[in-house]
């Protein structure tokens, strides 16, 4: 790990200092941020914005969660605190769009922070890389590494069902010609990962199965041997599941954005 | 004697529509336990949901078997009730077929389309009787379709044949009088679908056919009014409350939670951003923080509840429910419309009313339930009529969290963690920007 390079990731203080206002923000997210795995879709997200040459910045240690969890838990206050002190943030440096890689702060930015004041033009990254691939910015075909592969996507609740985003990310991978392949239950009947509505942060309930074990079977059954997600908790739960039924030397879980930069070979 | 039957018909009609007046008023009162939530905006978007979604079905058809079926059964019960305002007027002029004259050769197109809805509907009950009985399916057998869900199921659907068996066999007894030339009917022009019933009467005397005819007629325009009675103690409510509850619904993104104003006024106040005007005046009464009972739900959740036929479409989808957890959406809706009623009966007879020393959270819906939903919101997709059960889910989280600090432990630990560290995971938040380097 250590020897990865250090990537050249502008910072919003810094660049504020230098009289520099950004074009985008990228909102990393707690898991962006502190989950080993889901530091390496930072990464790869990262490199592609470094590629494209967009003037963006992150907020670095200045960015705090977004509140979502406290508030599916039921903790309206502490979700309030929070969102108010980023909205004093982000207003602090007169931010107007927002990229994100997790659907639950694309979710609570977008449609919840407008109700306390907060009003950005916010994108999930999946449909971002989509428009870029669209505006010829990023020529995914290159690479070809995923050419003809089974790929399968797996819906995000909060991107799906709850922003109705359901085309960018499978048009990414239809773009490097990937065999995509859909599972028994997708798009608006997607099956939940398990973790949403803050299960990512308590053990489940008493059950015969645990969702994601259940999500994972019919990830299997499509025979693909790529599934792409474009949310860190549906990663998490999912590289879980695979590892449950030990089939993680055949079957792995990737972001949208490490496909994406893999097939730039970044 | 010639008045008898029109009196006779004007005092049932009468005795059905002041039960009715009395039974709707009730439910519009329960309703309005609820608390206040404007939906008066957006008329145009609210026409088009409630004519997508209750006038045209489209969510129905996720699922084509039964979206065929339903809608049989459905376009029969608007139609055919174009008959039951013949049935009317003949009751109170004491006239027979009064349209019939008047509409001429069309009547018989009318009538036969009336035959081809009822033997459709026929045909659609008996399959949903087997689907509920025989082959189980199983949104049908989960727990909560106990004793009285399930028995009012099978009455409504027993009904609905009835009421068609009685229109087919009223009019091939009319046929078969109308071929003797039996003074009063009046030739229709040959009823096909009532047609196949003409064998098992032709060989009646007039004298019975007579009686069955009119029995049938009777029976169909009684059995239709004591329907109509029973429905609104019934989940079969939808076929008129899909309309309303379709046209409030909520228009924002599935995945946008309602803010509470009530805590961002405190959250500003501790912050220190809040203007005098806040703290100069003496706060509002501050209601509870999220639900505990029926009066914390906004009226439109408990519409929700009146809507809700306990279909179960919503379970079937749940994740938590499929992987057998306790957590049922048609549940939650269940236990709010039981509870509302609860409520609403006892405060219709000055009994207790909310303060009966009981609440919906608890002694209907434990916490355990509450505690397995993902907030995937696959149950507020499934549902046809766009009732909305993970907010409800979530309110009672609010209570939970905030008035009675009774979130699960390792949600408290997630709540210390954001509070110290500013993510949900116990890191440094010096580390947060560590991934650079990496």
């Amino acid at each position: 790990m250590d020897e990865a390079p250090k990537l050249n990731v502008p910072v919003m203080a810094e660049l504020t200092a230098k009289n520099e206002s950004p074009e985008i923000l990228f909102w990393v997210g707690c898991a962006g941020s502190y989950d080993e795995r889901y530091q390496k879709v930072t990464r790869a997200f990262i490199k592609i914005l470094n590629k494209i040459n967009i003037s963006y910045a992150v907020l670095g240690t200045e960015e705090t969660c977004t509140g979502d969890p406290a508030r599916r838990a039921g903790n309206e206050f502490l979700f309030q605190m929070q969102a108010i002190a980023n909205i004093q943030v982000l207003d602090r440096y007169n931010i107007k769009k927002i990229v994100t890689a997790c659907p639950h702060c694309f979710n609570t930015l977008k449609n919840e922070y407008p109700d306390l004041g907060g009003n950005y033009d916010v994108i999930h990254h999946s449909v971002f890389l989509q428009q870029l691939i669209d505006e010829g910015k990023i020529k995914v075909k290159e690479g070809g590494s995923f050419k003809g592969k089974k790929i399968t996507y797996h819906d995000s609740c909060f991107l799906g069902r709850a922003n109705d985003i359901y085309e960018a990310p499978r048009k990414i991978l239809e773009e490097m010609d990937a065999h995509l392949v859909e599972m028994k239950n997708f798009k608006s009947r997607g099956l939940c990962c398990g973790a949403g509505g803050a299960q990512m942060f308590k053990e489940a309930e008493p059950g015969a199965e645990e969702i994601y074990d259940k999500r994972t079977t019919e990830a299997l059954a499509t025979g693909a041997s790529v599934i792409a997600s474009a949310c860190p908790f549906c990663m998490t739960m999912l590289s879980d599941g695979i590892k449950n039924k030990e089939k993680e030397s055949e079957v792995e879980v990737k972001d949208i954005a490490e496909i994406v930069a893999e097939s730039l070979n970044l | 004697m010639a008045y008898l039957q029109q009196i006779i018909f004007f005092v049932i009609l009468s005795a059905a529509g002041y039960i009715l007046w009395k039974r709707v008023t009730l439910i519009r009162s329960n309703i309005l336990l609820g608390k206040d939530l404007d939906r008066t905006d957006n008329r145009s978007e609210r026409l088009k949901s409630m004519l997508l979604v209750a006038f045209g079905q489209r969510k129905m058809f996720k699922n084509i078997t039964p979206a065929i079926l339903h809608l049989f059964v459905y376009v029969g019960f608007i139609v055919i009730n174009l008959e039951v305002l013949e049935f009317i007027i003949d009751g109170l002029a004491g006239t027979h077929r009064i349209f019939a004259p008047y509409l001429g050769s069309f009547y018989n197109v009318l009538m036969n389309i009336f035959e081809f809805l009822a033997a459709s509907v026929l045909i659609a009950c008996i399959v949903f009787l087997f689907r509920r009985n025989v082959f189980k399916v199983k949104r049908f057998t989960q727990p909560e379709m106990t004793s009285w869900p399930l028995l009012d199921a099978n009455l409504i659907l027993i009904t609905e044949i009835l009421l068609m068996l009685a229109i087919l066999s009223m009019n091939a007894t009319d046929q078969v009088l109308q071929t003797r030339g039996i003074n009063g009917y009046i030739f229709t022009g040959q009823l096909v679908f009532s047609s196949l019933l003409v064998p098992l009467f032709d060989g009646l005397p007039a004298g019975w056919l007579v009686f069955i005819e009119r029995f049938a007629w009777w029976f169909h325009i009684i059995g239709i009014l004591g329907f109509a009675v029973y429905i609104t103690y019934s989940k079969h409510l939808h076929i008129f409350m899909a309309f309303p509850n379709t046209w409030y619904s909520d228009l924002a993104p599935m995945g946008k939670m309602e803010s509470m104003d009530s805590v961002t006024n405190e959250v500003k106040i501790m912050l220190g951003l809040t203007t005098d005007e806040g703290s100069a005046q003496a706060p509002e009464e501050i209601g509870r923080f999220g639900v505990k009972d029926i009066n914390d739900l906004t009226w439109k959740n408990l519409m929700d509840a009146y809507t809700c036929t306990e279909c179960g479409r919503c379970t079937a989808e749940c994740p938590a429910n499929q992987t057998g957890k306790k957590l049922s959406p048609r549940k939650i809706m269940m236990d709010v419309r039981d509870r509302m009623e609860e409520v609403g009966n006892s405060l219709a007879k000055n009994g207790k009313g909310l303060d009966d020393g009981k609440s919906l959270l608890g002694d209907y819906i434990t916490k355990e339930e509450l505690n397995a939903c993902t907030s995937c919101n696959a149950c507020v997709e499934a549902c046809p009529v766009l009732i909305d059960p993970l907010q409800i889910i979530l309110e009672m989280r609010r209570y939970i969290a905030m008035e009675e600090s009774g979130s699960p432990a390792q949600w408290n630990i997630m709540f210390q963690n954001i509070e110290t560290s500013f993510s949900p995971w116990k890191f440094a938040p010096t580390d947060r920007f560590n991934w650079e380097k990496k």
